[in-house]
Protein backbone atom coordinates (compact mmCIF):
# COMPACT_ATOMS: atom_id res chain seq x y z
CA UNK A 1 0.00 0.00 0.00
CA UNK A 2 1.27 3.48 -0.86
CA UNK A 3 1.70 5.65 2.15
CA UNK A 4 1.28 9.33 1.56
CA UNK A 5 2.77 11.69 4.07
CA UNK A 6 1.85 15.31 4.12
CA UNK A 7 4.29 17.68 5.58
CA UNK A 8 2.72 20.80 7.00
CA UNK A 9 4.53 24.17 6.70
CA UNK A 10 4.77 26.57 9.55
CA UNK A 11 3.72 30.06 8.60
CA UNK A 12 6.50 32.43 9.51
CA UNK A 13 5.34 35.54 11.31
CA UNK A 14 6.90 38.46 9.55
CA UNK A 15 7.60 41.59 11.44
CA UNK A 16 5.39 44.33 10.02
CA UNK A 17 7.44 47.06 8.41
CA UNK A 18 6.15 50.57 8.88
CA UNK A 19 4.53 51.65 5.61
CA UNK A 20 6.38 54.19 3.50
CA UNK A 21 4.30 57.37 3.85
CA UNK A 22 5.27 58.49 0.34
CA UNK A 23 4.01 55.22 -1.15
CA UNK A 24 0.77 55.72 0.77
CA UNK A 25 0.60 59.32 -0.46
CA UNK A 26 1.03 58.13 -4.04
CA UNK A 27 -1.76 55.56 -3.61
CA UNK A 28 -4.05 58.16 -2.04
CA UNK A 29 -3.34 60.55 -4.94
CA UNK A 30 -4.08 57.80 -7.45
CA UNK A 31 -7.41 56.92 -5.84
CA UNK A 32 -8.43 60.56 -5.37
CA UNK A 33 -7.72 61.30 -9.02
CA UNK A 34 -9.51 58.19 -10.28
CA UNK A 35 -12.90 59.77 -9.58
CA UNK A 36 -11.97 63.01 -11.32
CA UNK A 37 -12.05 61.44 -14.80
CA UNK A 38 -15.75 62.04 -15.32
CA UNK A 39 -17.61 63.88 -18.09
CA UNK A 40 -18.17 67.47 -17.03
CA UNK A 41 -20.48 68.74 -19.73
CA UNK A 42 -24.23 68.50 -19.18
CA UNK A 43 -26.11 66.48 -21.80
CA UNK A 44 -29.32 67.96 -23.27
CA UNK A 45 -32.07 65.36 -22.89
CA UNK A 46 -33.95 64.85 -19.62
CA UNK A 47 -33.13 61.20 -19.28
CA UNK A 48 -29.46 61.98 -19.84
CA UNK A 49 -29.65 64.74 -17.23
CA UNK A 50 -31.20 62.28 -14.78
CA UNK A 51 -28.57 59.70 -15.61
CA UNK A 52 -25.87 62.31 -15.28
CA UNK A 53 -27.28 63.52 -11.93
CA UNK A 54 -27.34 59.95 -10.70
CA UNK A 55 -23.77 59.40 -11.86
CA UNK A 56 -22.68 62.65 -10.25
CA UNK A 57 -24.37 61.69 -6.97
CA UNK A 58 -22.78 58.26 -7.04
CA UNK A 59 -19.37 59.66 -7.91
CA UNK A 60 -19.63 62.32 -5.18
CA UNK A 61 -20.53 59.63 -2.63
CA UNK A 62 -17.69 57.48 -3.92
CA UNK A 63 -15.29 60.41 -3.69
CA UNK A 64 -16.40 61.13 -0.13
CA UNK A 65 -16.06 57.46 0.80
CA UNK A 66 -12.62 57.29 -0.72
CA UNK A 67 -11.52 60.44 1.06
CA UNK A 68 -12.86 59.01 4.32
CA UNK A 69 -10.87 55.82 3.65
CA UNK A 70 -7.78 57.86 2.85
CA UNK A 71 -8.20 59.89 6.05
CA UNK A 72 -8.58 56.73 8.14
CA UNK A 73 -5.50 55.17 6.56
CA UNK A 74 -3.53 58.36 7.09
CA UNK A 75 -4.66 58.57 10.71
CA UNK A 76 -3.65 54.94 11.31
CA UNK A 77 -0.25 55.65 9.80
CA UNK A 78 0.21 58.84 11.84
CA UNK A 79 0.39 61.09 8.80
CA UNK A 80 -1.75 64.14 8.09
CA UNK A 81 -3.38 64.94 4.79
CA UNK A 82 -5.12 68.19 3.94
CA UNK A 83 -8.69 68.48 2.73
CA UNK A 84 -7.59 68.43 -0.90
CA UNK A 85 -6.74 64.78 -0.39
CA UNK A 86 -3.36 64.89 -2.06
CA UNK A 87 -1.46 67.55 -0.16
CA UNK A 88 1.94 67.21 1.44
CA UNK A 89 2.93 64.51 3.84
CA UNK A 90 3.23 65.83 7.39
CA UNK A 91 4.49 63.54 10.13
CA UNK A 92 2.83 63.79 13.50
CA UNK A 93 5.84 63.38 15.75
CA UNK A 94 7.83 66.30 14.29
CA UNK A 95 7.80 70.04 14.82
CA UNK A 96 7.62 72.54 11.98
CA UNK A 97 8.79 76.06 11.19
CA UNK A 98 6.87 78.55 9.05
CA UNK A 99 9.77 78.49 6.62
CA UNK A 100 8.98 74.80 5.99
CA UNK A 101 11.72 73.02 7.87
CA UNK A 102 10.99 70.09 10.18
CA UNK A 103 12.81 69.18 13.35
CA UNK A 104 12.96 65.96 15.34
CA UNK A 105 14.13 66.46 18.89
CA UNK A 106 15.82 63.64 20.76
CA UNK A 107 17.08 64.72 24.17
CA UNK A 108 19.51 67.59 23.61
CA UNK A 109 20.00 66.76 19.92
CA UNK A 110 17.84 67.74 16.97
CA UNK A 111 17.69 66.63 13.34
CA UNK A 112 16.50 69.05 10.64
CA UNK A 113 15.32 68.84 7.09
CA UNK A 114 12.87 70.48 4.73
CA UNK A 115 9.28 69.33 4.56
CA UNK A 116 7.46 67.47 1.83
CA UNK A 117 5.53 70.69 1.11
CA UNK A 118 8.79 72.55 0.55
CA UNK A 119 10.40 69.92 -1.66
CA UNK A 120 7.24 69.68 -3.73
CA UNK A 121 7.20 73.43 -4.37
CA UNK A 122 10.94 73.69 -4.98
CA UNK A 123 11.14 71.03 -7.67
CA UNK A 124 14.03 68.65 -8.26
CA UNK A 125 16.85 69.46 -5.87
CA UNK A 126 20.19 69.30 -7.66
CA UNK A 127 22.52 70.57 -4.93
CA UNK A 128 22.56 71.03 -1.16
CA UNK A 129 24.92 73.55 0.43
CA UNK A 130 25.82 72.09 3.83
CA UNK A 131 27.26 74.03 6.77
CA UNK A 132 30.59 73.22 8.41
CA UNK A 133 30.69 71.02 11.50
CA UNK A 134 30.90 72.99 14.70
CA UNK A 135 29.14 76.02 13.26
CA UNK A 136 26.47 77.70 15.36
CA UNK A 137 22.97 78.04 13.95
CA UNK A 138 20.26 80.36 15.25
CA UNK A 139 16.51 79.91 15.16
CA UNK A 140 15.07 81.49 12.01
CA UNK A 141 18.47 82.17 10.43
CA UNK A 142 19.83 80.59 7.26
CA UNK A 143 22.45 77.88 7.63
CA UNK A 144 22.57 76.42 4.14
CA UNK A 145 20.76 76.28 0.83
CA UNK A 146 19.23 73.93 -1.70
CA UNK A 147 19.39 74.50 -5.43
CA UNK A 148 16.49 73.57 -7.68
CA UNK A 149 15.12 74.87 -10.98
CA UNK A 150 17.79 77.56 -11.29
CA UNK A 151 17.16 78.88 -7.79
CA UNK A 152 19.03 78.66 -4.51
CA UNK A 153 16.66 78.64 -1.55
CA UNK A 154 17.80 79.24 1.98
CA UNK A 155 17.37 76.55 4.59
CA UNK A 156 16.57 78.20 7.92
CA UNK A 157 17.30 76.72 11.29
CA UNK A 158 14.14 75.82 13.25
CA UNK A 159 16.05 75.93 16.57
CA UNK A 160 19.43 77.19 17.76
CA UNK A 161 22.44 75.00 18.39
CA UNK A 162 25.80 73.73 17.18
CA UNK A 163 26.15 71.57 14.09
CA UNK A 164 27.39 68.11 15.11
CA UNK A 165 26.62 66.13 11.97
CA UNK A 166 25.78 66.86 8.33
CA UNK A 167 24.26 64.45 5.84
CA UNK A 168 27.25 64.00 3.51
CA UNK A 169 25.20 61.61 1.33
CA UNK A 170 23.34 64.65 -0.01
CA UNK A 171 26.51 65.80 -1.77
CA UNK A 172 26.22 62.82 -4.11
CA UNK A 173 22.46 62.30 -3.91
CA UNK A 174 20.73 65.67 -3.43
CA UNK A 175 17.49 64.14 -4.77
CA UNK A 176 16.99 62.38 -1.44
CA UNK A 177 15.57 65.70 -0.24
CA UNK A 178 12.74 65.14 -2.73
CA UNK A 179 12.23 61.39 -2.42
CA UNK A 180 12.72 61.05 1.34
CA UNK A 181 12.52 64.49 2.98
CA UNK A 182 11.86 63.14 6.49
CA UNK A 183 14.23 60.19 6.49
CA UNK A 184 17.19 59.77 4.14
CA UNK A 185 16.93 63.44 3.12
CA UNK A 186 17.72 64.83 6.59
CA UNK A 187 20.16 67.72 6.34
CA UNK A 188 21.92 68.41 9.65
CA UNK A 189 21.97 67.40 13.30
CA UNK A 190 22.62 69.92 16.05
CA UNK A 191 23.25 70.00 19.77
CA UNK A 192 20.49 72.23 21.12
CA UNK A 193 21.40 75.43 22.92
CA UNK A 194 17.86 76.24 24.05
CA UNK A 195 15.31 73.42 24.21
CA UNK A 196 12.52 75.94 24.98
CA UNK A 197 12.72 77.29 21.43
CA UNK A 198 10.87 74.22 20.18
CA UNK A 199 7.71 75.54 21.83
CA UNK A 200 7.58 78.31 19.22
CA UNK A 201 7.26 75.72 16.44
CA UNK A 202 4.08 74.23 15.02
CA UNK A 203 2.79 70.73 15.56
CA UNK A 204 1.68 68.66 12.57
CA UNK A 205 -1.95 69.77 12.61
CA UNK A 206 -1.07 73.46 12.79
CA UNK A 207 1.53 73.04 10.09
CA UNK A 208 -0.90 71.22 7.78
CA UNK A 209 -3.36 74.05 8.20
CA UNK A 210 -0.58 76.61 7.68
CA UNK A 211 0.34 74.97 4.36
CA UNK A 212 -3.28 74.87 3.22
CA UNK A 213 -3.76 78.56 4.02
CA UNK A 214 -0.53 79.50 2.30
CA UNK A 215 -1.42 77.60 -0.86
CA UNK A 216 -4.99 78.93 -0.83
CA UNK A 217 -3.70 82.50 -1.09
CA UNK A 218 -2.16 81.79 -4.50
CA UNK B 1 12.11 109.73 -12.45
CA UNK B 2 8.66 110.78 -11.36
CA UNK B 3 6.31 108.79 -9.13
CA UNK B 4 4.12 106.64 -11.31
CA UNK B 5 1.32 105.54 -9.04
CA UNK B 6 0.27 105.99 -5.46
CA UNK B 7 -0.38 102.93 -3.29
CA UNK B 8 2.07 100.58 -5.03
CA UNK B 9 5.17 99.32 -3.22
CA UNK B 10 8.33 101.31 -3.83
CA UNK B 11 11.11 99.99 -6.04
CA UNK B 12 14.53 101.59 -6.32
CA UNK B 13 15.89 101.58 -9.85
CA UNK B 14 19.64 101.65 -10.39
CA UNK B 15 20.92 102.01 -13.93
CA UNK B 16 24.50 100.94 -14.49
CA UNK B 17 26.61 100.78 -17.60
CA UNK B 18 29.76 98.74 -18.04
CA UNK B 19 29.90 97.83 -14.33
CA UNK B 20 32.09 94.75 -13.74
CA UNK B 21 29.85 91.73 -13.31
CA UNK B 22 31.59 90.65 -10.09
CA UNK B 23 30.84 94.04 -8.56
CA UNK B 24 27.23 93.83 -9.74
CA UNK B 25 26.74 90.35 -8.26
CA UNK B 26 28.31 91.30 -4.92
CA UNK B 27 26.03 94.34 -4.80
CA UNK B 28 22.97 92.21 -5.54
CA UNK B 29 23.83 89.64 -2.90
CA UNK B 30 24.32 92.41 -0.34
CA UNK B 31 21.03 94.09 -1.25
CA UNK B 32 19.15 90.78 -1.12
CA UNK B 33 20.45 89.91 2.33
CA UNK B 34 20.99 93.29 4.03
CA UNK B 35 18.41 95.64 2.53
CA UNK B 36 14.67 95.72 3.13
CA UNK B 37 13.85 97.66 -0.04
CA UNK B 38 12.88 96.46 -3.50
CA UNK B 39 15.50 96.96 -6.21
CA UNK B 40 15.65 96.90 -9.98
CA UNK B 41 19.23 96.90 -11.21
CA UNK B 42 19.97 97.30 -14.88
CA UNK B 43 23.54 96.93 -16.11
CA UNK B 44 23.94 97.85 -19.75
CA UNK B 45 26.84 95.54 -20.54
CA UNK B 46 29.77 94.55 -18.37
CA UNK B 47 33.30 95.78 -19.03
CA UNK B 48 35.21 92.57 -19.83
CA UNK B 49 34.36 88.98 -20.78
CA UNK B 50 33.73 86.87 -17.67
CA UNK B 51 32.43 83.36 -17.13
CA UNK B 52 29.72 83.19 -14.46
CA UNK B 53 28.63 79.88 -12.95
CA UNK B 54 25.73 79.09 -10.63
CA UNK B 55 26.24 78.11 -7.01
CA UNK B 56 26.64 74.41 -7.69
CA UNK B 57 28.65 74.76 -10.88
CA UNK B 58 31.81 72.73 -11.37
CA UNK B 59 34.45 74.21 -13.64
CA UNK B 60 35.67 70.83 -14.88
CA UNK B 61 32.17 70.06 -16.21
CA UNK B 62 31.18 73.47 -17.52
CA UNK B 63 34.27 75.32 -18.68
CA UNK B 64 37.01 74.66 -21.23
CA UNK B 65 39.76 75.24 -18.67
CA UNK B 66 42.81 75.30 -20.96
CA UNK B 67 41.75 78.26 -23.14
CA UNK B 68 40.20 80.03 -20.12
CA UNK B 69 43.48 79.86 -18.22
CA UNK B 70 45.52 80.68 -21.33
CA UNK B 71 43.39 83.76 -22.11
CA UNK B 72 43.02 84.88 -18.48
CA UNK B 73 39.21 84.86 -18.51
CA UNK B 74 37.85 85.43 -14.98
CA UNK B 75 35.53 82.71 -13.64
CA UNK B 76 32.97 83.72 -11.03
CA UNK B 77 30.72 81.56 -8.89
CA UNK B 78 27.53 83.48 -8.11
CA UNK B 79 25.09 83.16 -5.23
CA UNK B 80 22.10 82.19 -7.36
CA UNK B 81 21.34 78.85 -8.97
CA UNK B 82 21.22 78.06 -12.64
CA UNK B 83 23.71 77.53 -15.40
CA UNK B 84 26.91 78.98 -16.80
CA UNK B 85 27.16 82.01 -19.03
CA UNK B 86 29.94 83.98 -20.68
CA UNK B 87 29.16 87.70 -20.42
CA UNK B 88 30.71 90.81 -21.94
CA UNK B 89 29.86 94.33 -23.11
CA UNK B 90 27.05 92.93 -25.24
CA UNK B 91 25.22 91.25 -22.38
CA UNK B 92 22.42 93.20 -20.72
CA UNK B 93 21.53 92.46 -17.12
CA UNK B 94 18.24 93.05 -15.34
CA UNK B 95 17.88 92.07 -11.70
CA UNK B 96 14.76 92.31 -9.57
CA UNK B 97 15.04 92.04 -5.81
CA UNK B 98 11.66 91.96 -4.06
CA UNK B 99 10.16 91.64 -0.63
CA UNK B 100 7.83 88.69 -0.58
CA UNK B 101 5.05 90.79 0.95
CA UNK B 102 5.28 93.41 -1.80
CA UNK B 103 4.48 90.82 -4.44
CA UNK B 104 1.79 88.88 -2.55
CA UNK B 105 0.56 86.92 -5.58
CA UNK B 106 3.99 85.32 -5.97
CA UNK B 107 4.92 82.40 -3.75
CA UNK B 108 8.59 82.37 -2.72
CA UNK B 109 9.34 79.35 -4.87
CA UNK B 110 11.22 79.15 -8.18
CA UNK B 111 8.32 78.33 -10.48
CA UNK B 112 6.08 81.04 -9.07
CA UNK B 113 8.79 83.70 -9.34
CA UNK B 114 9.64 82.57 -12.86
CA UNK B 115 5.99 82.76 -13.95
CA UNK B 116 5.75 86.29 -12.56
CA UNK B 117 8.87 87.42 -14.40
CA UNK B 118 7.66 85.73 -17.57
CA UNK B 119 4.48 87.77 -17.49
CA UNK B 120 6.50 90.95 -16.84
CA UNK B 121 8.69 90.38 -19.86
CA UNK B 122 5.67 89.43 -21.96
CA UNK B 123 4.75 93.10 -21.65
CA UNK B 124 8.25 94.12 -22.78
CA UNK B 125 8.31 91.83 -25.79
CA UNK B 126 4.66 92.17 -26.69
CA UNK B 127 4.41 91.76 -30.46
CA UNK B 128 8.15 91.17 -30.81
CA UNK B 129 9.30 87.86 -32.19
CA UNK B 130 7.67 84.74 -30.81
CA UNK B 131 8.60 85.54 -27.20
CA UNK B 132 8.03 82.83 -24.62
CA UNK B 133 9.21 81.67 -21.26
CA UNK B 134 10.30 78.15 -22.11
CA UNK B 135 11.59 75.82 -19.38
CA UNK B 136 13.01 78.78 -17.41
CA UNK B 137 14.62 80.48 -20.45
CA UNK B 138 13.44 83.48 -22.45
CA UNK B 139 13.25 82.50 -26.11
CA UNK B 140 12.20 83.78 -29.47
CA UNK B 141 10.70 80.67 -31.00
CA UNK B 142 13.04 77.93 -29.85
CA UNK B 143 16.17 80.06 -29.54
CA UNK B 144 17.31 81.30 -26.16
CA UNK B 145 18.28 84.91 -25.66
CA UNK B 146 17.83 85.28 -21.90
CA UNK B 147 18.95 83.07 -19.01
CA UNK B 148 17.45 83.33 -15.54
CA UNK B 149 18.54 82.55 -12.03
CA UNK B 150 17.15 83.16 -8.57
CA UNK B 151 17.96 83.15 -4.92
CA UNK B 152 15.20 82.92 -2.35
CA UNK B 153 15.58 83.84 1.30
CA UNK B 154 12.99 83.75 4.03
CA UNK B 155 11.23 87.00 3.12
CA UNK B 156 12.88 88.17 -0.09
CA UNK B 157 13.96 86.89 -3.46
CA UNK B 158 16.02 87.95 -6.43
CA UNK B 159 15.35 87.07 -10.01
CA UNK B 160 18.11 88.12 -12.38
CA UNK B 161 18.48 87.70 -16.09
CA UNK B 162 21.35 87.98 -18.53
CA UNK B 163 20.17 88.95 -22.00
CA UNK B 164 22.24 88.16 -25.09
CA UNK B 165 22.12 91.45 -26.90
CA UNK B 166 24.94 90.09 -29.02
CA UNK B 167 27.63 87.51 -28.47
CA UNK B 168 30.94 86.41 -29.89
CA UNK B 169 31.32 82.81 -30.96
CA UNK B 170 34.90 82.75 -29.75
CA UNK B 171 33.65 83.58 -26.23
CA UNK B 172 30.98 80.88 -26.47
CA UNK B 173 33.77 78.40 -27.17
CA UNK B 174 34.93 78.80 -23.54
CA UNK B 175 31.83 76.89 -22.42
CA UNK B 176 31.28 73.15 -22.52
CA UNK B 177 27.92 71.64 -23.34
CA UNK B 178 26.38 71.19 -19.88
CA UNK B 179 25.04 67.84 -18.68
CA UNK B 180 21.77 69.41 -17.51
CA UNK B 181 20.05 71.06 -20.45
CA UNK B 182 16.43 72.00 -21.16
CA UNK B 183 14.52 69.47 -23.23
CA UNK B 184 13.81 71.94 -25.99
CA UNK B 185 17.56 72.33 -26.61
CA UNK B 186 17.52 68.99 -28.50
CA UNK B 187 21.30 68.48 -28.49
CA UNK B 188 21.96 71.72 -30.37
CA UNK B 189 25.31 73.35 -29.79
CA UNK B 190 25.55 76.91 -28.43
CA UNK B 191 25.40 78.71 -31.77
CA UNK B 192 22.27 76.83 -32.90
CA UNK B 193 20.59 77.15 -29.53
CA UNK B 194 20.92 80.88 -28.83
CA UNK B 195 19.99 84.00 -30.77
CA UNK B 196 20.88 87.69 -30.65
CA UNK B 197 18.41 90.09 -29.07
CA UNK B 198 19.64 92.92 -31.30
CA UNK B 199 17.88 91.23 -34.21
CA UNK B 200 14.56 91.85 -32.46
CA UNK B 201 14.62 95.06 -30.42
CA UNK B 202 16.66 98.23 -29.93
CA UNK B 203 18.97 98.30 -26.92
CA UNK B 204 17.74 101.53 -25.35
CA UNK B 205 14.16 100.63 -26.19
CA UNK B 206 14.46 97.31 -24.33
CA UNK B 207 15.76 98.96 -21.16
CA UNK B 208 13.06 101.63 -21.29
CA UNK B 209 10.28 99.09 -21.85
CA UNK B 210 11.56 96.89 -19.02
CA UNK B 211 11.55 99.73 -16.52
CA UNK B 212 8.11 100.76 -17.74
CA UNK B 213 6.82 97.19 -17.22
CA UNK B 214 8.23 97.15 -13.68
CA UNK B 215 6.48 100.50 -13.15
CA UNK B 216 3.08 98.84 -13.68
CA UNK B 217 3.54 97.00 -10.38
CA UNK B 218 5.80 99.30 -8.38
CA UNK B 219 6.30 102.98 -7.65
CA UNK B 220 9.72 103.71 -9.13
CA UNK B 221 12.50 105.81 -7.64
CA UNK B 222 15.77 106.14 -9.50
CA UNK B 223 19.01 106.07 -7.53
CA UNK B 224 22.60 106.34 -8.66
CA UNK B 225 25.15 103.71 -7.63
CA UNK B 226 26.67 106.13 -5.11
CA UNK B 227 23.32 106.72 -3.43
CA UNK B 228 22.94 103.06 -2.46
CA UNK B 229 23.23 102.73 1.31
CA UNK B 230 26.16 100.43 1.99
CA UNK B 231 26.16 100.82 5.75
CA UNK B 232 24.80 97.28 6.28
CA UNK B 233 27.60 94.96 5.25
CA UNK B 234 27.23 91.97 7.56
CA UNK B 235 25.85 89.12 5.56
CA UNK B 236 26.80 85.73 4.21
CA UNK B 237 28.72 86.34 0.97
CA UNK B 238 28.94 83.38 -1.40
CA UNK B 239 29.70 85.12 -4.70
CA UNK B 240 33.42 84.90 -5.44
CA UNK B 241 36.05 84.98 -8.11
CA UNK B 242 37.80 81.64 -8.52
CA UNK B 243 41.58 81.91 -8.21
CA UNK B 244 44.02 80.96 -10.95
CA UNK B 245 45.45 78.28 -8.64
CA UNK B 246 41.99 76.74 -8.25
CA UNK B 247 41.49 76.63 -12.01
CA UNK B 248 44.93 75.11 -12.59
CA UNK B 249 44.39 72.52 -9.88
CA UNK B 250 41.06 71.53 -11.41
CA UNK B 251 42.64 71.28 -14.85
CA UNK B 252 45.44 69.10 -13.51
CA UNK B 253 42.96 66.74 -11.80
CA UNK B 254 40.76 66.58 -14.91
CA UNK B 255 43.75 65.79 -17.12
CA UNK B 256 44.91 63.10 -14.70
CA UNK B 257 41.45 61.51 -14.57
CA UNK B 258 41.19 61.52 -18.36
CA UNK B 259 44.64 59.87 -18.64
CA UNK B 260 43.64 57.15 -16.21
CA UNK B 261 40.34 56.61 -18.04
CA UNK B 262 42.18 56.29 -21.35
CA UNK B 263 44.74 53.89 -19.90
CA UNK B 264 41.96 51.67 -18.55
Amino acid sequence: MLKVVFYGTKKKKRKAKPPNPFLVKSIIILISRSVSALPLSLPDCCCCVSAFSLCFEISTKKMAARFLWASRVASHLRISIAQRGFASVVLKDLKYAESHEWVKIDGNKATFGITDHAQDHLGDVVYVELPDLGRSVSQGESFGAVESVKATSDINSPVSGKVVEVNEVLSESPGLVNTSPYEDGWIIKVELSDAEEAKKLMDSDKYSKFCEEEDAKH
Amino acid sequence: MSVKRVGLPLMNVVKLRGTPILQQLLLEERLLRSSSANWCIVNDGTNLPNIVMGLSGKTCELVELEPVIRDGVPVIKRFTGGGTVVVDENTLFVSLICNRNDVPDVQPYPRSVMAWSGSLYSQVFNGIGDFQLRENDYVFGDRKFGGNAQSITRNRWIHHTSFLWDYSESNMAYLKLPSRVPQYRLERDHTDFVCRMKDYIERAGFIEKTIKAVGTQFMLKELSFDEIDDSCREHLETTRLLTLDELKETLAKTTQNESIAQAV
